[in-house]
């Protein structure tokens, strides 16, 4: 028997009652807040004081044990951004574990409708913030397959690209790994985690002029070729960042604190991972080698050599040690990436036809990055043509011919992929993201419910998921 | 080459080697352009003013469509013999365009294809990726699409599913008995465009609040936004700016 | 405190000003309300880099209740808005809101029916901070920039009369969008 006092402060008078049959009320039209005894037996005794005690026993009872609605979020330290968590507590135990989204809903995929081509890079970049350049390459590679150029890309746009979003991959694991270690408790490896990121913020600042949110990877190619000494720069920092992922390997991977945190937690085999349609660490750690890089590779990957990295326990555990190696399987990406660049020396970043390149090179001013003052003076001094199409594809843009296409890459998270449509316009028709986030959050109920409220927090950590990717 | 009529000035470069042939007339003619620099009223004196532009989707494509996608067609029509139903009467059209294949699936079959693509071992697309949806005004009686991208890991192979259904009754059966990563995809959907997806466990809003009028993304739904106010003027916000196209 | 409503303006308010200002400012508790990028530009303004502890904030309170600084950082979103009201009522006086990034300023880049366009239509906010996300450095200048606003904060009847002016000033400043020729 369980024993409950629920006490209504705001009267005097206190009654106790005591029912096993909380339907049962009052007889003979007597007082309905009065007391009245029946024999006391089996099942859950409450002991209501004041108030509207039948109507309370009555909502006890019918709930039989001790269940709980909890709301964590939106606004919580630990769901990873604007997430809200319902969770039906028994005890400790979740029965029930939902997801509520749409906190950051931007209606970045209505607003790139009244947006040029290029333009939309600015906005898709926005979505996922912690793997922006992903989103940029996976729009420029639908606009180039819409466009139909994508063989004439330049191998030294590919070869950036495939360098920044290998970065970009290390960059968002650290911060996967870092607010994942800050939740349960391992604040040692938030800290080494973004001084980790640090290094990478700065090489992208280098490189592409800005520490996040680049709009650097452009339909046709990039928006500027980098500076000349960032080669040595990166692979000079190079060997740092691998030295911060130790330091993160050793504080993490025989913890026994973490492991008793992440073992066994956050379980979703092959078979949930197919149905709930999840890609990326989380499916890998099934043990399932599916790489979007390694499949259906763009970019150029098929020329890189990496390997694909699962694990088999398909737990937190597993996706902690994936995230990991995945880091260093990309800067070794990145090193051959750098000794291509280097080989094959200084070449054009932006595709030739001239109707398409974005015609700008910027270069940094007196007063910031701006158009270069060679490009400059050949617009305004020398080329009528080069005028005209700098002020034709910047105010009006390109046009694109009529077509749908569905470009995937693989982004930290899973396949993130990019559905445009075109309606031989200068401005998208569609455009809609699938992001991973937005699927892989669909699993927090497969892996939550029945198990611990702590380890909720531990599961949602393991499938990273971004908002700003599942709101869009 | 290409069949497409539109005739925009874009380099028409599309056509990969192994484009197939397609039949005259362009299927899914979705609405007209008129003029050149977007000014619809006197401010036009190119002379382009009176330009009609037919905006046409790619049309459909016939056999052999090239590569794996007639191995696909061929799989996907035995099995949906096997099952009673004629690939003709499941499938409206077969469009192969910039190395993708898309079939426009009629809403009633929907699910069966989905359940035969699914597990045939010739197909056997387990991952859906994703459903969203789009809005096409122009096309009267044909206004809401739905778009089903599936991946088949084994096969290594991709698929778009294309369904459409009126304005008038935009119903379309769920996909969620045999896609359960459906659930969230559907609930946006319908968030955004008001298709209404029949049997879906819980078909709620979703990214929008819960008592939000209306469906954001299609185009009859503004964009919104507030004029910017900077020193001396005010611009416009961007759905009410001139555009050039 | 209580103190400041019962002082006459004059040598002892303005010395209640001071050593207020001073201790309000020098341990400043943010609030965690990072939304989407800006917030992890937070983050790493909260990391070793850049050390927002050596300003006395290194304590993100997760409850409202104990913070005094809410940091809205990142788009705000019409679903929610309702949220961040709440927030910021259940924070305590004296409270502040610094609006990080272009999007809690003004609304960014996305100028359409889902984003606030300024959380300044929610909560009163003292001090803005453009950048799309700002960096690092630029937000522990506003933080600084905050915090001399902070500790010159007129209290009691000073308060009042600073607030009448203001209100005045603004009554008869010129709206935003005349303010013309400027460009001479």
């Amino acid at each position: 028997m369980t024993d409950r006092t629920i006490d209504d402060p705001t009267t005097d008078a206190t009654t106790d009652a005591t029912t096993d049959d909380p339907t049962a009320g009052p007889t003979d039209g007597a007082d309905p807040y009065g007391v009245f005894e029946t024999d006391a037996a089996e099942g859950t005794v409450f002991t209501a004081g004041g108030g509207d005690w039948t109507d309370i026993a009555e909502e006890a009872a019918s709930l039989g044990e001790e269940r709980i609605v909890v709301n964590m979020g939106p606004q919580h330290p630990s769901t990873h951004g604007v997430l809200r968590l319902i969770l039906e507590l028994d005890g400790e135990t979740v029965t029930e574990a939902r997801c509520g989204i749409g906190y950051l809903h931007t209606g970045i995929e209505k607003n790139m409708e009244f947006r040029t081509w290029t333009q939309g890079v600015t906005f898709c970049t926005r979505m996922d913030y912690l793997s922006p350049l992903y989103q940029e390459t996976a729009y420029c590679l639908g606009v180039e397959k819409l466009l139909g150029i994508t063989d004439e890309v330049p191998e030294r746009a590919s070869t950036v690209r495939v360098m920044l979003m290998e970065l970009n991959r290390v960059s968002s694991h650290v911060v996967a790994l870092a607010t994942g270690g800050l939740e349960i408790g391992a604040l040692t490896v938030m800290t080494v985690g973004f001084r980790m990121r640090e290094r990478v913020l700065k090489l992208f600042e280098l490189v592409t002029g800005l520490r996040m949110n680049h709009a650097f990877i452009r339909p046709g190619g990039l928006s500027q070729d980098i500076p000349p000494g960032a080669i040595d720069t990166i692979r000079d920092a190079i060997p740092d960042i691998r030295r911060d992922i130790s330091d993160i390997e050793k504080l993490s991977n025989e913890n026994p604190l973490v492991k008793a945190r992440l073992v066994d937690v956050g379980y979703l085999d092959l078979a949930g991972c197919m149905a709930l349609g999840i890609t990326g660490p989380v499916l890998r750690s099934t043990g399932l080698p599916h790489d979007l890089r390694r499949s259906q590779p763009y970019c150029g990957y098929e020329t890189y050599d990496f390997d694909v990295v699962t694990w088999d326990s398909s737990d937190a555990y597993g996706r902690l040690r994936i995230r990991i190696e995945e880091m260093k399987q990309s800067l070794d990406i990145v090193e051959q990436t750098l000794d291509r660049l280097q080989e094959s020396g200084p070449g054009p970043v932006m595709i030739g036809d001239r109707k398409i390149a974005w015609p700008a090179q910027l270069a940094i001013g007196g007063d910031g990055m701006g158009n270069s003052l060679d490009h400059i003076r050949e617009i305004m001094g020398t080329s009528m043509e080069a005028l005209i199409h700098h002020f034709k594809l910047v105010t009006e843009g390109f046009r694109v011919p009529v077509g749908q296409v569905y470009s995937a890459v693989e982004s930290p998270r899973g396949e993130l992929a990019c559905h445009l449509v075109s309606d031989g316009g200068t401005r998208p028709y569609r455009a809609h993201f699938r992001d991973p986030s937005f699927v892989n959050l669909q699993a927090v109920a497969a892996m939550c419910e029945g198990g611990q409220v702590a380890d909720v927090i531990a599961a949602v950590a393991s499938l990273d998921p971004v908002m700003g990717g599942v709101d869009r | 080459m290409s069949e497409r009529t539109n005739d925009e000035t874009s380099p028409d470069r599309a056509g990969a080697a192994g484009v197939p042939a397609t039949t005259a007339a362009p299927a899914q003619v979705v609405g007209v352009r008129q003029g050149m620099f977007g000014t619809h009223d006197a401010g036009d004196t190119s002379g382009y003013g009176g330009l009609v532009r037919t905006i046409a989707f790619p049309a459909p494509s016939v056999r052999p469509f090239g590569g794996e996608f007639d191995e696909l067609a061929d799989a996907l029509t035995v099995a949906l013999d096997a099952e009673g139903t004629a690939f003709d009467t499941a499938v409206e059209s077969v469009v192969v365009d910039r190395g993708e294949m898309t079939l426009t699936v009629r809403r009633e079959h929907i699910l069966s294809v989905c359940r035969v693509l699914r597990d045939e071992p010739d197909l056997r697309f387990e991952l859906l990726s994703g459903v969203s949806g789009a809005h096409y005004p122009g096309e009267t009686g044909r206004e809401l699409h739905a778009l089903y991208h599936l991946l088949s890991i084994t096969n290594n192979r991709r698929v778009r599913l294309e369904v459409a259904c009126p304005d008038a009754d935009p119903h379309i059966p769920s996909v969620v008995e045999v896609y359960p990563t459906a659930d969230w995809h559907e609930r946006e959907t319908w968030d955004f465009f008001g298709i209404q997806f029949d049997g879906h466990p819980a078909l709620t809003r979703i990214q929008m609040p819960d008592d939000w009028p209306g469906h954001p993304q299609r185009k009859d739904y503004p964009l919104g936004g507030i004029p910017v106010e900077y020193k001396g003027a005010t611009i416009a916000p961007p759905d009410t700016r001139r555009a050039y196209s | 405190m209580g103190i400041e409503e019962k002082l006459p303006s004059g040598l002892l308010l303005t010395s209640v000003e001071t050593i207020a200002g001073y201790f309000r400012k020098g341990s400043l508790w943010p609030a965690t309300f990072g939304l989407a990028c800006c917030a992890i530009e937070m983050m790493t303004t909260g990391g070793p880099k850049y050390d927002l502890a050596r300003f006395g904030m290194e304590v993100f309170r997760a409850s409202p209740r104990q913070a005094d600084l809410m940091i809205v950082a990142g788009r705000v979103s019409q679903k929610m808005a309702p949220v961040l009201r709440q927030i910021y009522d259940q924070m305590v006086e004296p409270k502040w809101v610094l609006a990080m990034g272009v999007c809690a300023s003004s609304g960014g880049m996305f100028n359409n029916y889902a984003i606030v366009q300024g959380v300044d239509h929610i909560v009163p906010v003292d001090i803005y901070l453009p950048g799309c996300p700002p960096r690092p450095e630029m937000l522990i200048n506003a933080i600084l920039t905050l915090h001399d606003q902070i500790a010159t904060t007129p209290l009691g009847v000073n308060r009042v009369a600073a607030a009448q002016a203001a209100e005045a000033a603004a009554l008869v400043a010129t709206p935003t969008s005349q303010m013309k020729g400027l460009l001479r």
